[in-house]
């Protein structure tokens, strides 16, 4: 069996507008050590996924088990193995830094003083000791993820749960917190993050689970996704937004399945990339389009979640 | 639980009492407000129906005090629900319940640290009460009783609205749904005029009213009861045990009501 290991998990909210299946069949199996990334829109059920294997929620139908003890019936056994932190799971604002971790290292059974001593130590580790001593409200949104995350790590479980953990983070903050949580992965621990962003799924993940409406698209590395997807993509960027109908009219007559619309960029999977791309750009100049960009690239991880997420969207 | 259990249960109750405590610090509005709407209470009621209602054998002032403390007990035991209900929407209860703790040690923490709030709104209380005149004619052992009974019946009250505040999960329903309760639980009772005021019905409400029985015997201990027959209902009569009766009552059921609320709703 798997390290974690979820079997057809069924999670049904019941809303105002009547019921709503978060988890519809979702399976998952990680092996110890693995870095998996979950990743999907908003509402695919990444989150009620995280908060069942944390023994947070309980599945409707399923079953699922972290380190051989079931989330359900063993939920206290799975909560000294584990270590969560983000969306759902926060932190304490009124409270200073130091304070928050002292409270969950307390919560995790520790002494007092060695609370205190963890959290002294978490602090430098994640250079917050200059601001360990303020209230979490006051802090930039980076110094909080750190926050956030060391907590937790009070303990050092050997499985870490994050949920979107750099969500709403500029770009150096975002690197700064990818760089603490490959230190975590080198020291061996396995790690589940959820994620909308491909980029941090791609830098981190050794495996990928791409998920939508409660199930399982596709799993597998980055590569493999992107393989999924096909080879080589045009793409050409128009100038002007009205020019836009009349040029992906000309590229979806030389492809009528992979064509994607995006903002005023438009993406296609062509056998003959080359060619393509040519007679597009004399499609263009006898149009009188002014484009922006053209070119031929590889696949990104993009292409394969669009192309995943699309599919399902019309089935 | 076995013995290492409940001191584990101790520690983190122990932990997280710190912690609201620390909250409440730090959010110093809540505070401030607990204890400047009782002074404005004693203020405005003294000046408004110190004319207009006549204590047998005692003075308004006096008469008011007690009630004025017992309505406090019962407004602020909304802070309990309030913080509840925000600790649960703003994820930082699920925080606790991923860490091998014990969940009910979450309830029992917040009803302990918003008894400091009662604490504090009884000094500034009694303060005002000094200045406008009021004066306990019992001994301090009396009066100390008199506040253990009022934190005693906030505690339990807390429970009630803590159970609420798990229930519906978002502070301003809290809110809005704990002033339906603790309106008429104070304001239909003896804690600002006297019992005689009321009738039909509404006067068993009022003698039933557990506030009622704990705004009697305050009274009672502080020595302001006045003149007037004590109405013949049992809580009245017997106010001390009536006081500490329904308190242990509602702390178990709204307790146990708690509990199920926070297994539930939490678990979904």
């Amino acid at each position: 069996m798997s390290f974690i290991d979820a079997q057809e998990l069924r999670k049904i909210y019941q809303t105002r507008s009547g019921p709503v299946r978060a988890l519809d069949g979702l399976s998952l199996d990680i092996e110890q050590g693995q870095v998996v990334a979950l990743l999907g829109p908003n509402g695919a059920g990444k989150t009620t996924t995280v908060k069942i294997l944390t023994t947070l929620a309980r599945p409707d139908g399923g079953s699922a088990r972290v380190a051989g003890h079931d989330v359900v019936r063993d939920a206290a056994a799975v909560r000294r193995l584990i270590g969560a932190s983000g969306q759902y799971a926060a932190v304490d604002e009124d409270l200073t830094g130091r304070e928050n971790l002292e409270l969950v290292g307390r919560l995790y059974q520790l002494g007092r003083r060695e609370a205190r001593r963890r959290a002294a130590e978490l602090l430098e580790q994640f250079q917050l000791a200059e601001s360990a001593d303020r209230p979490v409200r006051g802090l930039s949104g980076g110094q909080r993820r750190r926050i956030d995350l060391a907590g937790a790590l009070v303990v050092d479980p050997p499985v870490l749960f994050l949920d979107e953990p750099t969500t709403g983070l500029d770009p150096s903050a975002r690197a700064a917190l990818w760089d603490v949580i490959r230190e975590r992965v080198h020291a061996g621990v396995t790690l589940l993050l959820t994620t909308q962003y491909l980029e941090e799924a791609d830098r981190l993940a050794d495996r990928i689970f791409v998920i939508d409406r409660g199930r399982v698209l596709a799993t597998g590395t980055a590569d493999d996704l992107k393989a999924r997807v096909g080879g080589l993509r045009v793409e050409v960027t128009v100038a002007n937004d009205d020019d836009l109908p009349r040029l992906s009219d000309a590229v979806a007559a030389l492809t009528p399945n992979d064509t994607v619309v995006h903002d005023r960029t438009i993406t296609a999977a062509l056998p003959d990339p080359a060619g393509a791309l040519l007679r597009i750009i004399r499609c263009a100049q006898d149009a009188g389009v002014e484009l922006h960009d053209a070119g031929v690239r590889r696949p990104t991880l993009d292409d394969a979640f669009l192309a995943l997420t699309r599919r399902e969207g019309v089935a | 639980m076995s013995s290492n259990s409940v001191s584990g249960w101790l520690g983190d109750v122990a932990a997280l009492t710190r912690r609201n405590i620390l909250g409440l610090r730090r959010s110093p509005e809540v505070v401030m407000f607990s204890i400047m709407q009782p002074v404005l209470f004693v203020l405005m009621f003294n000046a408004v129906y110190g004319g207009a209602v006549a204590i047998q054998g005692g003075d308004y002032t006096n008469f008011l005090m007690a009630g004025i403390f017992a309505q406090t007990m019962v407004f602020s035991s909304l802070i309990s629900g309030i913080t509840m209900a925000e600790d649960i929407s703003k994820g930082i209860v699920d925080r606790f319940r991923s860490l091998p703790m014990h969940p009910s040690a979450i309830l029992v923490a917040r009803s302990l640290a918003d008894l400091l709030v009662g604490v504090c709104s009884i000094v500034g209380m009694l303060i005002t009460g000094l200045i406008v005149g009021w004066r306990w004619n019992g001994g301090l052992g009396a009066l100390l009783a008199g506040i253990g009974m009022l934190l005693l019946f906030a505690w339990a009250l807390s429970w009630l609205m803590i159970a609420l505040g798990t229930f519906l999960s978002g502070s301003q329903a809290t809110q809005g749904a704990g002033m339906l309760i603790v309106m008429p639980l104070s304001f239909l009772s003896n804690a600002f005029v006297p019992i005689e005021s009321f009738r039909g019905w509404l006067r068993v409400f009022v003698e039933w009213n557990p506030v009622s029985a704990l705004v009697q015997c305050v009274r009672g201990l502080f020595g302001n009861l006045g003149t007037a027959p004590v109405p013949q209902v049992w809580p009245l009569l017997h106010p001390a045990p009536a006081t500490i009766g329904y308190a242990v009552i509602a702390a178990a059921l709204f307790g146990a009501a708690a509990q199920a609320a926070f297994r539930h709703r939490l678990s979904r």
